[in-house]
């Protein structure tokens, strides 16, 4: 990508599960960094299965998604490396039931760190091994953590983000003794930890309690105004109006329109875009 | 009856030190046996399990897949006795292996039997783990055989625990026929005890109470992982908290 500050571009993306079932018939979309775009839709429009292949969640059939300047739609693609830098939040919130608030938080950067380490330990050692008969000596690869250090700053900067949503006192409990808005929370930040560039949002209120849904919002909400690059899809329709910089609006696999909230909510083209809004608002 | 003397038998039999040594040998090889083949059976079972679930994308998958298959349905079609005799009288020779230990062909045959079952157990539980568990992890970044380690396997296995000590049950009686292939087992030993003087009743009694307190001490045992797996829905990590 040429184009500095673009983070996802999405070209001709096609989805289709099995025979004749295509959800998404080709869409493209950009999203520059610190946009915040939130993409509307009626259900089985398509607007989910379109965030879950940005990260190909589900797999695209056709098209291409460039993420820092690769193309992960690409199956020959190392798709792990690449969903680190893209947080995914979910509708049913996913935390891991077997492990504490805290482990939930700190497993995934811990064991990518540790992976990391071990792999260039690994070949440091045959660095030095093959040196022994060289006469250039190669130079070994830095390694600037060891694997103590690799987990006491996931344990620390987890207790931060913790400490930030205020939930700092349920690091040492299981998921299953926390309410919904609470998960959630806590989905963000066990999402934030791997400092991602993007954050993708799959109807993250949708599954909440009426009187919880305020406190994820509000998280998000800050989110967005400290710069962070989001993907939205949700029902929330006032927050969509605050919040986002673009609105897009799915139907039949394609993006019908697409706007600011002024444009998208006051201004409405599209006929089904009228009669979306006309039920929702 | 006279069970006065029949139980003096058995005494006056067991007060041969060849004897106590029988018995012992005999718990000691079925226990041996139902414990080693239930932990190759589990990574079996679990490896199959696995294979199972995947995604079957590449051929690799489909090609392991068939295979797991094929190992299912020989090794839950045929009964134990006839493997083991096919195992240590048939394939042994044929390899021209002279040098094995009949217990080592038993907890092999054991674990490879038992797998097949577990295999079946464990995709059950794998299943029964919510999709989003996987989601979630591949989302963060980790493969899926790590998130399958870490996440999906445990809580699949806090789920099937029950059911594997049923297993473990299955295997600990089924033991017996490892007279087939000459292995001293608790079956044996007792019944050798019994031969000795044609007094049977009382060493067949004794070889169910021990069976029985066996299978009583697994339950336990199961009861207990049970609780440590289900420190999960506590609302604390100190498993004396109390449940409000």
């Amino acid at each position: 990508m040429n184009e500095n500050n673009i983070i996802l571009k999405v070209e001709g993306l096609k989805k289709s599960f099995g025979d004749g079932n295509d959800v998404l018939k080709g869409i493209n979309l950009t999203v520059k960094q610190g946009e915040k775009v939130v993409i509307l839709g009626a259900s089985g429009s398509g607007k989910s299965t379109l965030l879950r292949c940005l990260n190909c969640m589900e797999d695209p059939t056709g098209g291409s998604i460039y993420f820092n300047g690769e193309d992960i739609a690409d199956m020959k693609t190392d798709i792990n490396k690449h969903r680190e830098h893209i947080g995914m939040v979910f509708q049913q919130f996913n935390l891991f039931n077997n492990k504490t608030v805290l482990e939930n938080i700190m497993m995934a950067p811990v064991h990518i760190g540790v992976t990391k380490y071990r792999k260039r330990a690994v070949k440091n050692f045959f660095i030095k091994l093959t040196n022994v008969f060289k006469k250039n000596k190669s130079e070994l690869i830095p390694i600037e953590k060891t694997v103590k250090e690799i987990k006491a700053e996931a344990e620390e900067r987890a207790y931060a983000l913790l400490r930030r949503i205020g939930l700092e006192e349920k690091a040492e409990v299981y998921p299953s003794t926390l309410s919904g808005g609470q998960k959630q929370r806590i989905a963000i930040v066990r999402a934030l930890a791997m400092n991602p560039d993007v954050m993708l949002f799959d109807e993250p209120t949708s599954a909440l309690d009426p009187e919880m849904v305020g406190e994820v919002l509000d998280l998000i909400k800050t989110l967005a105004d400290e710069g962070m690059t989001m993907v939205v899809v949700t029902h929330e329709m006032g927050f969509a109006r605050e919040v986002a910089d673009r609105i897009i609006f799915v139907d039949e696999g394609v993006i019908k329109e697409e706007g600011t909230p002024a444009e998208i909510f006051d201004n409405p083209k599209d006929a089904r875009l009228k009669d979306f809004l006309s039920k929702v608002l | 009856m006279n069970w006065g003397v029949k139980w003096e038998k058995f005494i006056s039999t067991m007060e041969g030190e060849y004897f106590r040594e029988l018995l012992l040998t005999g718990f000691l090889n079925t226990i041996k046996v139902a414990v080693l083949g239930l932990i190759i059976g589990i990574v079996i079972g679990t490896v199959i399990a696995v294979i199972k679930v995947a995604p079957k994308y590449s051929r690799i998958n489909r090609v392991l897949d068939k295979i797991c298959t094929v190992y299912v349905a020989i090794f839950r079609g045929t009964p134990m006795v006839v493997q083991l005799l096919l195992a240590y009288y048939v394939l042994l020779p044929m390899l021209g292996i002279k040098e094995v230990e009949s217990i080592v062909v038993g907890i092999v045959v054991f674990g490879m039997n038992s797998g097949s079952y577990v295999s079946e157990i464990m995709r059950g539980g794998l299943n029964s783990v919510d999709k989003g568990q996987m989601e979630a992890g591949r989302a963060l970044g980790l493969s899926y055989g790590t998130t399958m380690i870490k996440v999906v396997i445990p809580q699949a296995v806090k789920n099937i625990l029950p059911t594997l000590g049923n297993e473990f049950i299955t295997l600990i009686k089924e033991t017996s026929v490892l007279s087939f292939i000459t292995v001293y087992d608790l079956y044996t030993a007792l019944s050798t005890i019994g031969s000795k003087n044609y007094e049977k009743m009382v060493p067949y009694l004794v070889m169910a109470a021990i069976y029985i307190v066996l299978v009583l001490l697994i339950t336990l045992l199961v009861k207990l992982l049970e609780n440590i797996f289900a420190k999960s829905d506590r609302a604390r990590t100190n498993p004396k908290a109390k449940r409000a």
